[in-house]
């Protein structure tokens, strides 16, 4: 990582790193490039630490290294002080880890996955009792503890497995894109059990593609492309470096002629404007974000006239101050999604 | 940290606990296990050992030459299914493997534990044929004398089917698994000398020189020279020498295979 300052939390100084990666790289067999370009970053002790990127950018190739389950070629990698390639066992004891993907074990009951789990990473078996008791209640599974997994929800799946990792108090909690697939309620409750694991000390690393979750949850957030890391910083210092720039998103309606891309060259040409993107409409629809200096309300008659000169309909405008989809993709040039 | 530090501990105990989830999952269903790895050599043995002999079409000696090959049979080939198939699984559509993977053990020895387990389920099939043997035969070659090599033999074999069924559960593409097992495992069954006494073969050399590459030849020709040794057999130390070498090279491929899939 060159010219991002790696900001810490105040108070952080003097402890030993939760996380603390030094110029990691990975290059997979027969890959042309490298998935992770030389990373460097460190994450607190009691930090939510988010990790944001499009697919392949390199978000799990790096939880991937920290959680032991591919090997570097190149860097450090420590996780509660312990080095992750050199002694993956000792690794393996302090650190949690949430897959994306179901990977329960089918033929054991809730409260069974909780309990081998602890005893696969030495628990004594008074405690893991203890501790299972406490997680069930604690995530809202106690009422049907001897299901099989195959009969719950995906969000009830999911805090299993938060649940699961939880057994044996890891120092540093790795959840790879938790709320993917979650209904709103499911992720509410995802949220404040963070919430929960950051005030019990707990230090969570979070990968997302999810603006949302990444603003919400994390005190940092690392911004991650083509494996470079390009910002690292507190989520409100990120828009801040934004904050002359004010948005206006436009749904247009297309009309029978015209296509978006004149439509987008021809919003970024308007006076005033600093830029203009197509983003993803999931409707089919052509969306624009248009990035301009000074009051955003002065822009709407301007940019209504240009669509239906155009060709198109303005439907909607909304307003916006810069989040950090807008940070996003000031950094690599695109959208998200 | 924040959180109190866990007691000292050491992987093996991490494998331990990992063996005893098996053992417990097993144990849950071991009626359907038994029925599972008992069935097939069962017919074999109900077949070619009783209602061919009953009906004369083979020799009244017959089953000296079949229950020691069946019983090696069993074992090496439920070690196979036992490793294998939950390998398969395991990797592909469960990931329930991950798990185990992030325990604190180092990832080899997860491999090794499923080795074990799947001998220990190979093991547990050979034995069940004794009383079966004994049930439908009437009465089994046995001797008491060579009953301590007899079962380190069967350990053998069992170790051999789990070592080739972690080879086909790493190299192996699930989408392949079906066609693989009905290529590999029919071959496995009908060259492994568990019909047949193998020095008998000479006068149909080139199926003497295929079964001389099965490893469960010499589980079966062990087994047969122990239980058996008025049949023609090799002789038991061939036998146990040549099985613990392809154990050794079994284990060290198969190794490779799960370390590939397990660590990228």
């Amino acid at each position: 990582m060159t010219g991002v300052t790696n900001q810490s939390p105040a108070d952080g100084a003097h402890r030993t790193p939760a996380v603390e990666v030094a110029e990691l790289a990975k290059r997979y067999p027969k890959a042309p490039v490298d998935s992770l370009a030389g990373v460097s970053f460190q994450v607190e002790e009691g930090e939510v630490f988010g990790f944001l990127g499009p697919n392949g950018a390199g978000k799990s190739t790096t939880i991937g290294i920290l959680t032991t389950r591919i090997r570097p070629t190149r860097g450090r990698a420590l996780v509660a002080g312990v080095d992750v390639v050199a002694d993956p066992v000792s690794a393996r004891r302090v650190l949690g880890v949430v897959p994306q993907q179901n990977n329960l074990d089918r033929s054991l009951s809730v409260r069974q996955n909780l309990l081998f789990h602890a005893s696969y990473h030495g628990v004594p078996a008074g405690e893991r009792k203890r501790r299972a008791d406490a997680l069930l209640e604690q995530f809202g599974l106690a009422d049907r503890p001897d299901g099989r997994p195959d009969d719950f929800s995906g969000g009830q799946i999911q805090r299993m497995m938060i649940a699961r990792t939880l057994m044996h108090a890891p120092s540093v909690l790795f959840l790879d894109e938790p709320s993917t697939g979650l209904d709103p309620a499911a992720r509410l409750f995802l949220w404040e059990k963070v919430a929960e694991l950051k005030a019990a000390g707990t230090t969570v690393v979070i990968t997302t593609h999810d603006m949302d979750e990444a603003a919400t949850l994390s005190d940092r957030v690392a911004i991650i492309d083509h494996g470079t890391l390009l910002a690292l910083d507190t989520p409100a210092r990120l828009v801040q470096g934004m904050s002359r720039e004010r948005t206006l998103d436009c749904t247009v309606e297309p009309g029978p002629t015209g296509d978006a891309v004149t439509v987008g060259l021809a919003l970024g040409s308007l006076a005033g404007v600093r830029s203009a993107d197509q983003l993803d409409d999931p409707a089919g629809g052509w969306r624009f974000r248009v990035a301009v200096d000074g009051d955003a309300a002065g822009y709407v008659a301007p940019v209504a006239q240009l669509v239906h000169e155009a060709g198109g309909r303005l439907t909607d405008v909304r307003l916006g101050e810069p989040n950090l989809e807008d940070v996003f993709i000031h950094l690599t040039g695109r959208a998200l999604r | 940290m924040t959180t109190e530090p866990l007691p000292p501990w050491g992987p093996w105990r991490t494998g331990l606990a990992i063996l005893r989830r098996d053992l417990f999952v097993t144990g849950r269903e071991f009626p359907i296990f038994l029925a599972q790895v008992i069935l097939q050599p069962l017919f074999l043995l109900f077949v070619f050992g009783k209602v061919l002999t009953e009906l004369g079409y083979a020799q009244a000696d017959y089953k000296q030459v079949l229950f020691p090959g069946l019983v090696a049979l069993a074992a090496v080939l439920t070690g196979v299914q036992s490793a294998a198939l939950p390998l398969v699984i395991e990797f592909s559509y469960s990931n329930e493997i991950e798990d185990r993977l992030l325990a604190p053990l180092p990832v080899g020895a997860v491999a090794v534990e499923k080795v074990i387990f799947a001998a220990m389920r190979g093991l547990v099939a050979g034995l069940v044929m004794f009383p079966i043997g004994v049930w439908i035969l009437g009465a089994i070659p046995w001797q008491a004398s060579t009953g301590v090599a007899v079962i380190v033999m069967m350990i053998l074999g069992s170790l051999l089917g789990a070592a080739m069924g972690l080879i086909l559960g790493t190299y192996v593409p699930p989408n392949r698994i079906n066609v693989t097992f009905a290529l590999v495992l029919t071959p496995l069954i009908f060259t492994g000398s568990s019909q047949y006494p193998w020095p008998s073969l000479s006068h149909i050399r080139w199926f003497q020189v295929v079964s001389a590459c099965n490893p469960m030849t010499y589980v079966s020709e062990g087994l047969r020279g122990l239980m058996a040794p008025s049949v023609p057999h090799i002789d038991t130390w061939v036998c146990f020498v040549v099985a613990i070498v392809f154990l050794v090279v079994l284990v060290v491929v198969g190794m490779f295979g799960f370390n590939r899939r397990a660590l990228s």
